[in-house]
């Protein structure tokens, strides 16, 4: 693991990601952003995959569940090769590969639809337990959002998890603290997610989810924890990285074209920066 | 398809969910890409052998049908081909957005099947009788809706699904049932079944599932009467036999749709737009007016909701009038 190279990809996912979303003008900037750690790591370090071939039966999956991250992914995607990265910049225009909402029939690397929260959830886990069934030595990773917990369909999902004993799947709380139309402790304040998913009997880990060694390192543990799903709570800031949504923690952007200079130029700072660290 | 019409109106020894649960016992055995996943539901319909012969293919989600259909989901994505079972209650509005959006717009394949069709839920009451399960099926694009009418066309019908691309929804009955059908006859989907016809039919009498009996001993009281009809079992509500239908209107002149379902969106209106596009024709509904269930004996609903053959042969004179 190197980790100047992840915090440079992070830094580039977070460029392309501003791009991708500038090309429609408007988009859900918050949520997307504050996964650019989490992605990085996943397809620069720990997630087999094949560019080539998509949907290679060996390959590691990846689910977001809160499917509203779509162009977070569909950076990544272009990044790592899937397709020119200039394709995302079509996003939610008539026709495009690439809308709000990750598509498994429409975009090359999403692996299951979203969009309607906490049944990607359920899906993932149905794909872990079909990767389980035809003996896969791969992993399942499922990035669900804080808000999204409020789904009653998300707990059902870790519960089948334990009880099927699916140790090939691995639950990423994005614990960015807001959803539309507020801080989830003002919203349906949840407590501890990492207890209530500890509770469920899966292995927890709560850690900075900014931090690419951090990250890293708990997908280890996770990896090594035999015989239990794992749930990977990630403290995050919603935002991280775009300048006018970080402040406010803005579940959805429709900031001025002044606002997206800045924020597109302080994004290619911070990617000079990681670069020159 | 090779059909032999028993129609003796006798209550068949075998329990009608035999042959959806020893079929698919045959068929796991063959196929092993075959997946089977209830809703704590499994001792309802005999499909515990699944989960005995095939422990790593057949699973209990518990009582949580949400969740169950997108995990069924997600075993079609690595390529599954999953059967997944409730109540029809509960497999249709239990979790209608998860098999709406998880598998269906997903373009995944799910053969969702749902007990107690209609009235058959007697003594589990209003609560769990299903009177709009394939009207919501119904809705969902590229989709196919079937409600079979006793144990030989269930069997027949499952055979099928394994190959049955997109979501599938069959209603089918648990217990004792009328044998329409002799052993050994095939369907095939999206083809309706003549079961009486003759050149001189003033009307026809198109339906499925529980009603195909009754349809049958309405044909015979009309017979007595010297009105003859045409009988066609319609249980592909989708895809629907458009052929057949717009060839007995055109030859009858009238129609009567008979279905154990609401008739504001079941068989009688998918009937219905068909005719309306293609050879407009009087139609009457026999079936569920618009009422939610309730519990009671099969008998007692049935005779409650209008569901015997005396409610079709009043609707076939009515048809006939109306010409």
């Amino acid at each position: 693991m190197n980790e100047k190279n992840l915090k440079v990809l992070a830094a580039e996912i977070r460029l392309e990601t501003l791009k991708v979303i500038h090309s429609r003008g408007f988009g859900h900037v918050g949520g997307s952003m504050d996964l650019a750690d989490l992605m990085a790591v996943l397809y620069g370090e720990v997630m087999k995959f094949d560019p080539k071939n998509p949907r290679w039966e060996d390959r590691d999956w990846l689910v977001l569940s809160k499917g509203h991250a779509g162009p977070v992914a569909y950076a990544t995607f272009g990044l790592m090769g899937y397709y020119p990265m200039e394709e995302a910049y079509t996003l939610n225009q008539p026709g495009t590969k690439f809308p709000s909402h990750t598509d498994r029939k429409l975009t090359p690397g999403v692996d299951l639809t979203t969009g309607s929260l906490g049944q990607g959830v359920s899906t993932a886990t149905g794909a872990a337990l079909g990767n389980k069934i035809d003996g896969r030595n791969n992993h399942v990773f499922c990035v669900i959002g804080d808000g999204e917990a409020d789904e009653g369909q998300v707990w059902e999902g870790l519960h089948f998890a334990y009880a099927h004993k699916l140790d090939n799947i691995i639950y990423i709380i994005d614990n960015n603290g807001y959803q539309l139309d507020g801080p989830t402790d003002d919203i349906l304040a949840h407590g501890s997610l990492a207890k209530k998913a500890e509770a469920f009997g899966l292995y927890t880990q709560e850690i900075d989810g900014h931090d690419v060694k951090a990250i890293y390192d708990a997908i280890q543990n996770a990896y090594a924890k035999k015989g239990v799903p794992s749930c990977i709570v990630l403290d995050t800031c919603k935002g991280k990285g775009a300048t006018f949504a970080e402040p406010k923690h803005d579940h959805s952007s429709q900031p001025s074209e002044e606002q997206w200079a800045e924020a597109l130029a302080a994004a290619e700072k911070a990617l000079e920066d990681a670069k020159n660290a | 398809m090779n059909v032999k019409l028993i129609g003796e109106h006798k209550k068949d020894s075998r329990a009608c969910r035999d042959g959806l649960a020893l079929t698919l016992n045959e068929m796991m055995a063959e196929d092993k890409s075959i997946c089977y996943v209830d809703c704590d539901l499994m001792g309802c319909i005999n499909t515990k052998q699944l989960m005995k012969n095939y422990p790593d293919r057949a699973f209990e989600a518990g009582i949580a049908e949400a969740n169950g259909a997108g995990v069924a989901a997600g075993l079609a994505a690595t390529g599954k081909k999953v059967f997944y079972h409730s109540f029809g209650t509960f497999s249709s509005r239990r979790c209608y957005d998860q098999i709406y959006m998880s598998a269906a717009y997903a373009g995944l394949s799910v053969r969702v099947l749902g007990s107690d069709a209609g009235v058959t839920a007697a003594f589990n009451g209003g609560t769990h009788m299903p009177l709009e399960d394939a009207a919501m099926y119904l809705s969902i694009p590229e989709t196919t809706v079937l409600d079979p009418a006793d144990y030989d066309q269930l069997a027949s019908i499952t055979r099928q699904l394994a190959n049955v691309e997109g979501v599938s929804y069959t209603r089918f009955v648990r217990k004792g049932i009328i044998q329409v059908y002799g052993e050994g006859s095939e369907f095939e989907i999206g083809k309706g079944v003549v079961l009486h016809e003759s050149e001189n039919d003033a009307a026809t009498i198109i339906t499925s599932g529980i009603m195909v009996d009754e349809s049958l001993k309405a044909y015979e009281a009309l017979q007595a009467e010297g009105i003859h009809v045409r009988v066609i079992d319609m249980f592909t509500w989708k895809p629907l036999d458009e052929e057949l239908v717009i060839k007995a209107a055109k030859e009858t002149g009238a129609i009567v749709t008979a279905e154990n379902h609401n008739v504001t969106c079941g068989l009688g209106s998918v009937v219905a737009n068909c005719l309306a596009k293609n050879c407009p024709t009087v139609q009457e509904f026999v079936g569920v007016q618009d009422l939610f269930g309730q519990v009671g004996p099969q008998d007692y609903l049935m005779d409650t909701y209008g569901l015997r053959a005396a409610n079709i042969v009043e609707a076939v004179k009515k048809a006939v009038a109306r010409k």
